[in-house]
């Protein structure tokens, strides 16, 4: 089953700088560049949030101090 | 402390009043029996080692993982994760029951509200995953002995089954608290199914040189024939743990499953699961899961610059050895000295030393561990 895609438009001297910047990579077209860019992008993206409740953290700690992980 | 993967811890733990209603529900079910390496898939969907997965793969998010590596919400997945079972069991099962999965003794362990049936092509998966058709590869036997249909849907983990390793056995929920516990902010992952010689030791502590903490992760479960006997992976480090390491530095938990020997991608499958234990880091050494010499020794490294997106930090470790000259263990990177001066961690050679019961060198392996595995009758897997 083939991924589903769509367009999206950057400047043409944009395409022309990314065009020459992936000569000789491992990078195979403008696309592939922009996939790998946007991907890095929104992964930098994500918060760091912690959900567990106060109660269900006690909890683990409970069985963490009696296998001995923590004092 | 870092996201799981796809941004949410899954948790589908049945307890109390709505546990009992599973159970009793269970009866009247229909029974599919797993074998020990599907009830740990179970399990690690169940408690969020798997996360996002709520279940096994549907046929969509199936197709995404051979052909592009990615779920088909584009999260990196390299792994299938799937219930296969014979077709007049599918033909005997309707999408949209919930089916009881029962252990070997016949227990429920969990409950699968079946979403969807699909059929697939056993060569193909194997030679996506695997990169070969080879019956001698291990993961492509397993994958050719499947059988036909596949079955998708979220499990309810009703029991986890018991293993003589309880007291190392930790969810990512409880690996999360303890992290936290401990001030960890960057932790390094370390995942094995050796027991650990001097090098091993090394890479740890080198990574641990920059980061808050290290988290041994060996894998349980099955592995192929010559490989240690989990309890000896388990006692080994336990030992060098206790004799090498700071306490407030190192803890170590197993993780129950099945080795695939898939190389590159369960290299990228392994990252994930570190992630989601809380690891910002994770060792990557030569031929990372890999099997005989079907994989590139670096190409279990290489893979992961397809995958900027990963959120877990990989650390490639390419040669390290020990040093006569520099009277270390060294890497290529660092040591002058030509190759007459290295003595090398084959782990061939400290196999056969172990067996012949005699203690390698110091330069191989700490006194302490060799003692422990040769304290073993039978150190590996028939």
């Amino acid at each position: 089953m083939d991924k589903e895609f769509t367009t999206v438009s950057i400047p043409t001297s944009l395409h022309r700088k990314v065009e020459e910047a992936i000569k000789g990579t491992e990078i195979a077209s403008v696309s592939a560049y922009v996939v790998k860019v946007v991907r890095e992008s929104l992964s930098k993206e994500q918060e760091a949030k912690e959900v567990f409740s106060q109660e269900d953290e006690e909890k683990v700690k409970e069985r963490l101090k009696a296998l001995g992980y923590i004092d | 402390m870092i996201q799981p993967h796809g941004g949410r811890l899954i948790e589908r733990l049945l307890s109390g009043p709505a546990r009992d209603a599973a159970l009793e529900r269970a009866k009247t079910m229909p029974r599919l029996r797993l074998d020990a390496e599907s009830v740990s898939d179970v399990e690690n969907l169940a408690t969020g080692v798997y996360s996002p997965l709520e279940g096994f793969l549907g046929e969509k998010d199936f197709r995404n993982v051979l052909a592009h590596m990615r779920l088909a919400a584009d999260l990196p997945w390299t792994i299938p994760i799937v219930l296969d079972v014979d077709r007049s069991t599918a033909d005997g099962l309707k999408v949209g029951i919930e089916v009881a999965l029962v252990n070997d003794a016949d227990e429920p362990v969990a409950v699968l509200s079946l979403e969807e049936k699909y059929g697939f092509d056993k060569a193909a998966m194997a030679e996506t995953v695997f990169g070969t058709t080879d019956p001698a590869h291990p993961g492509v036997a397993k994958v050719m002995g499947m059988k036909d249909v596949l079955l998708a849907g979220k499990v309810d983990l009703i029991t986890m089954a018991p293993t003589p390793f309880d007291r190392w056995k930790l969810t990512p929920k409880e690996t999360r608290v303890l992290f936290k516990a401990k001030g960890w902010r960057t932790v390094v992952g370390f995942q094995t199914r050796n027991t650990p010689h001097i090098g091993h030791e090394y890479v740890q502590k080198a990574a641990l040189t920059f980061t808050d903490g290290v988290f041994i992760n060996p894998v349980i479960g099955k592995k192929k024939k010559g490989d240690f006997k989990d309890e000896v992976i388990l006692a080994s480090y336990e030992e060098l743990i206790r004799h090498y390491y700071l306490k407030e530095r190192a803890v170590m938990a197993i993780l129950q499953m099945e080795m695939r020997y898939a190389g590159p991608r369960e290299a990228i499958h392994h990252a994930v699961i570190r992630k989601n234990f809380g690891c910002t880091h994770i060792i990557i050494g030569r031929d990372h899961a890999g099997v005989g010499k079907y994989y590139h020794p670096f190409a279990a490294q290489d893979i992961f610059e397809q995958f900027p997106d990963l959120g877990i930090v990989p650390l490639f470790f390419r040669s390290f050895y020990f040093c006569k000259k520099c009277g270390s263990v060294v890497n290529e990177k660092i040591c002058p000295h030509p190759d007459s001066e290295q003595i090398q961690f084959s782990g061939t050679k400290i196999r056969d030393l172990l067996v012949q019961g005699i203690v390698p060198q110091v330069e191989l392996m700490r006194p302490e561990v060799a003692k422990v595995i040769m304290g073993f009758k039978e150190p590996f897997n028939d």
